[in-house]
């Protein structure tokens, strides 16, 4: 204790300066806001680095459970786009005429998959049975002949292209209505140019006629344009012409098609299917 | 021992004064402030005790403060004043030789010793006020510069007064 006093005494001046400057800076701080606030800010200051640099480590640990929300929200996000809603409404025009009973009904479809460079070549639309689709309708677009649907599911059905080497499709000169087949892929896959067969030979056939489809069948409606006659000739010995078409349907660039119902399908096709009997 | 008493109490009122209704309002840009008021402390007698010579420093600081409305920051510089002025004594100063005369002044301790004194007290008198005003080490080199220019007026004005009051002695 003694020793401590020797001490303390011997450097008085220190142990004076010690209590007087904190006193002055008890005073100082205490009455003067500025350092006041400064003071609490700057260890606020201190105390906020350390907090944020804590949660920047802290930040690594998070990132699995970060990551998995923000793919569930993109997913809730996309889930909510335009795109990925099924347009349900269907457009469909028929027209109430009581003078002219209604054969024809049409439904809006978009084109959801399309290929030309196939052989055979099919496309599929976003309509299906719930909007009254079936197996061999005839689609087309507003520039011409696409093709007949193939298969049907709920909510899509797939069309067989124009440009499918099974298609034939009823077509007549618009000139002088002589009716033949249309079909494509027969040594040529041009997705542009078809081909009119069965058209006899002494059927003068001209470049530029346009070639429409037929109400042969209970696809299309009669008139429908499919295109144009570009060259014609006899091919070595048939007597049936052989009619390059320029289709008037640019399938390469196909986004909305129309299909083709039609009402008295079935009746016709009944009438037809009976057998005369013998 | 009076004569010194009255003498010191004098000197206090009249730097005070000074300081608080002349210096106060005279300065460069901010830059350069004077802080005569020190020489009282610088000035007080080589026999003070040390605890009687920082109640001094303080109550003189707690006055001056309470004229510049920054209650603390003149006190802790002069505490700090203090406090450099015992060590600075000690280590230059030896105590046998004094008796004829109590007092730290220029005539009697010759100009060389007076201007270290002086200069080194000031110096760390402002570098205390200074910085506590700031109160951080942003702007460091602004407060630098205020330090320095500041120091170098209140050194000026110090060695003025004791020329003064040197010549009036050896009258």
């Amino acid at each position: 204790m003694r020793n401590l006093w020797i001490f303390i005494s011997k450097y008085n001046a220190f142990f004076f300066f010690i209590i007087f400057f904190t006193c002055s800076l008890i005073l100082f701080v205490k009455n003067n806001s500025f350092q006041r606030a400064s003071f609490i800010n700057s260890s606020n200051h201190v105390i906020g680095q350390a907090y944020e640099t804590m949660s920047y480590v802290k930040r690594y640990l998070r990132l699995a459970d970060v990551n998995d929300s923000l793919a569930l929200e993109n997913a809730r996000l996309r889930n909510q786009l335009k795109s990925s809603f099924y347009n349900d409404s269907i457009e469909e025009k028929t027209i109430k005429d009581t003078l002219l009973n209604q054969q024809y009904s049409f439904v809006v479809a978009e084109v959801v998959n399309n290929s030309i460079h196939h052989k055979d070549n099919t496309i599929t639309i976003n309509r299906g049975k719930r909007h009254g689709i079936e197996k061999s309708m005839g689609v087309i677009c507003p520039s011409g002949v696409v093709g007949i649907v193939l298969n049907v599911s709920d909510n899509y059905a797939t069309v067989q292209s124009l440009l499918h080497s099974d298609t034939r499709i009823s077509a007549s000169i618009k000139e002088n209505h002589a009716f033949g087949s249309l079909m494509w892929g027969d040594e040529n896959y041009d997705p542009r140019i078809a081909i009119l067969k069965d058209i006899p030979n002494h059927i003068e056939v001209r470049r530029g006629q346009h070639v429409v489809t037929t109400g042969f069948s209970t696809r299309f409606p009669t008139g429908l344009p499919i295109g144009r006659v570009t060259r014609t000739g006899v091919k070595g010995g048939e007597s049936f012409l052989n009619i390059e078409v320029q289709l008037s349907t640019d399938f390469s660039t196909l986004q909305y098609v129309y299909v083709i119902k039609n009402v008295l399908a079935t009746e016709k096709e009944q009438l037809e299917a009976i057998q005369p009997a013998k | 021992m009076i004569r010194i008493l009255i003498s010191n109490l004098i000197r206090f009122a009249v730097l005070v004064f000074i300081q608080v209704f002349l210096l106060k309002n005279i300065g460069y840009y901010n830059l350069a402030t004077p802080f005569l008021y020190i020489l009282f402390i610088l000035l007080l007698p080589f026999e003070t005790p040390n605890f009687l010579l920082f109640i001094l420093s303080f109550f003189l600081g707690l006055t001056v403060d309470a004229f510049y409305d920054t209650l603390g920051i003149n006190a802790a510089a002069c505490s700090v004043l203090a406090l450099v002025r015992i060590i600075f004594i000690n280590l230059t100063v030896q105590r046998q030789g004094l008796e004829t005369e109590p007092e730290p002044k220029l005539g009697i301790m010759g100009f060389r010793w007076f201007f270290f004194y002086a200069t080194i007290l000031t110096v760390f008198h402002h570098l205390t006020i200074f910085f506590l005003e700031t109160f951080s080490f942003s702007d460091i080199k602004y407060t630098l510069i205020r330090i320095v220019l500041s120091s170098v007026f209140t050194v000026f004005l110090i060695l003025l007064s004791e020329f003064i009051f040197f010549r009036k002695k050896e009258r």
